[in-house]
């Protein structure tokens, strides 16, 4: 009895429309949420950062122009003085295994791009763009051991064993050479998707008039596609930025001011780690540190991406 | 063995210095699958000749055959042979791209790419290693593609600043740039508004002096007012569920429109089939 009459009750209450109508507000407000959540662990990530950071330079025992100009970083040196904290060897450190690691990863990217969007046949990309991604699955700790277990062996033998070129065990160019092939995948699969977009009508356009396939591609394709293959390369190159685990194992914690890619470095997410690893007190001024360094690395990738933003507008062919 | 003998066609044929096309045989697969079958055509020299039909019988698959512009689609096939200049196309000792260099292309839908005016134009040059000067290529073509008028004071802008009419124009000016012998048109009016579509209708008349120029297309109209010669493919009505094309009847196109020998084409071309 008393059942049924719940029962009728609720049906007397309930309105399609408005149980419609609340059931897309709900959805409309999670999902709003799910956007807002995202923005605001950015902004609070930002703000922890640059708050230690300023933390940081407002010390009396550093300042800022020493610290963007000066050659010489050890922190951890008993005296603790500005001369002592300039950040250039560890952004040289990074700037070098991003340099290397590009100069790698970005022609092989975007060969393999081509190959796999206009010379392949569908069933060998079926097979070889799933391998090439699971390149990508590879924890970058692996990386750092295949660095320092396979590549800085081989170097010791061609370079120091047949050409007398010393090369330390920790060095930037192993490091550097492991985190080009990391980010291969990334490149390849990326420009490769912004290849494969491009209408055939273009390619047929270039095709009748007598292009070959490899003009068909380097003329037609890839500047079609120029604005997703820059875009991949930003990822690729920010990636091996920020990069850690592969740098910390094979580049040694040497903050040093060279352009030799055999010596040891440092680079700025290694000594993150290093310091991370260390018992620094929060609030010390090592604890803070590794947040003017952090936030030093967030201008540089942020200055990256604006450039690249502006190289795109001014080199990208627009297709409708 | 020939399996279309019950088949009902009519065809005429030129002599040899008249026919730059001869179409031999045709048989084209897509994937294994006949779409096209038995395919003879000999098309004549500085003409223009329409292929006409109902859609999916074809027209395309064949113009598509006579640069081998097939040949960047998966599963194609062909047999037969296409002769063009005493050479069959489709012999293994030629070139596809050199074949293209000589049979140009112009496209239903107008594909410019995304590049400046000057550069499309130039486009085909630059790949076949132009020695002359470039300027005066480009502005010649754009002149002959009757377009020269409209863009020669923003050739550095984008392509797809013009008009859908504007593009296919320059699409032509792209194709004739690389001076091909012959022109294969897929329908080139097809995406464009009447205004547009007569533009090109009167640069094909005038490009016929200098090229042969062989156009597809659905609309009667078109095929009546600008080819000399028609060619009406139609299905296999035999093997109607297999959607085979086949050649029907090939004639002069005023003969064809006024007094066709076959009860099929004039069934197409009064609009009682298609």
């Amino acid at each position: 009895m008393l059942k049924n009459l719940s029962k009728s009750s609720f049906i007397s209450f309930y309105n399609p429309q408005r149980v419609r109508n609340l059931r897309e507000r709900i959805i409309a407000i999670t999902l709003f949420g799910c956007g807002v959540f995202s923005i605001l662990v950015t902004i609070g990530i930002i703000i922890s950062l640059f708050s230690e950071a300023i933390g940081f330079f407002l010390r009396p025992e550093v300042n800022l122009i020493t610290f963007l100009t000066g050659t010489n970083w050890r922190p951890l040196a008993s005296q603790v003085s500005p001369e002592n904290f300039g950040v250039r060897p560890l952004i040289r450190g990074t700037l070098m295994i991003a340099v290397i690691s590009g100069s790698i990863a970005l022609p092989l990217g975007l060969g393999s791009a081509i190959y796999l969007s206009e010379y392949a046949s569908d069933r060998l990309r079926s097979i070889l763009k799933p391998s090439l991604e699971l390149l990508a699955g590879i924890p970058t700790v692996v990386y750092g051991y295949f660095a320092l277990s396979f590549v800085t062996p081989i170097l010791k033998v061609v370079l120091e064993d047949q050409l007398g070129i010393r090369v330390s065990f920790f060095n930037a160019f192993s490091a550097a050479v492991v985190v080009g092939i990391m980010i291969i995948p990334i490149v390849a699969s990326i420009s490769e998707d912004a290849m494969r977009a491009v209408p055939r009508s273009l390619r047929e356009g270039a095709y009748a008039l007598g292009a070959t396939k490899f003009e068909v591609s380097t003329k037609v394709v890839v500047p079609a596609a120029l604005s997703g293959i820059i875009s991949a390369f930003i990822i690729g190159i920010s990636r091996a930025i920020g990069e850690t685990m592969a740098v910390t194992i094979a580049a040694g914690a040497t903050p040093r001011m060279t352009l030799n890619p055999l010596d040891g470095i440092q680079t700025m997410t290694a000594f993150i780690v290093q310091v991370s690893f260390g018992d620094a007190p929060s609030g010390s001024i090592n604890g803070q540190s590794i947040f003017a360094v952090g936030a030093t690395l967030f201008m540089m990738t942020f200055v990256m991406n604006i450039i690249s933003a502006s190289i795109l507008k001014r080199f990208r062919e627009v297709y409708e | 063995m020939n399996l279309t003998s019950n088949i009902q066609s009519y065809s005429i044929n030129f002599h040899d210095d008249a026919t730059i096309i001869n179409a031999n045989q045709l048989n084209i697969y897509y994937s294994g699958k006949l779409t096209v079958e038995n395919f003879n055509l000999q098309v004549p020299k500085n003409k223009i000749t329409a292929l006409i039909g109902p859609s999916g019988c074809g027209k395309s698959s064949v113009i598509r055959s006579f640069n081998r512009m097939n040949d960047i689609i998966p599963g194609f096939s062909l047999e037969g042979k296409i002769i063009y200049k005493g050479k069959n196309i489709y012999s293994s000792r030629e070139d596809p791209v050199r074949i293209r260099r000589q049979i140009g292309m112009v496209f239903q839908k107008p594909n410019p790419f995304p590049k400046s005016i000057y550069e499309n134009v130039a486009f085909g040059a630059r790949v076949n290693k132009y020695q002359g000067n470039l300027d005066e290529l480009v502005e010649s073509s754009l002149i002959q593609a009757a377009l020269w008028d409209e863009v020669k004071d923003k050739l550095k802008e984008s392509a797809y600043a013009l008009s859908g009419g504007q593009q296919q124009r320059l699409c032509i000016a792209r194709a004739i740039a690389v001076s091909p012998d012959i022109l294969l048109m897929d329908e080139p009016a097809s995406a464009l508004d009447p205004v547009a579509t007569l533009k090109i209708e009167e640069l094909m008349w005038e490009l016929k002096d200098k090229y042969t120029i062989v156009v597809v297309t659905h609309n009667m109209q078109q095929a009546s007012r600008v080819s000399d010669y028609t060619a009406f493919m139609s299905l296999d009505r035999e093997k109607i569920e297999d959607r085979i094309g086949v050649l029907v009847e090939f004639d002069e196109t005023t003969k064809l429109f006024t007094n066709p020998k076959l009860k099929e084409t004039e069934d197409y071309i009064t609009g009682r089939f298609g």
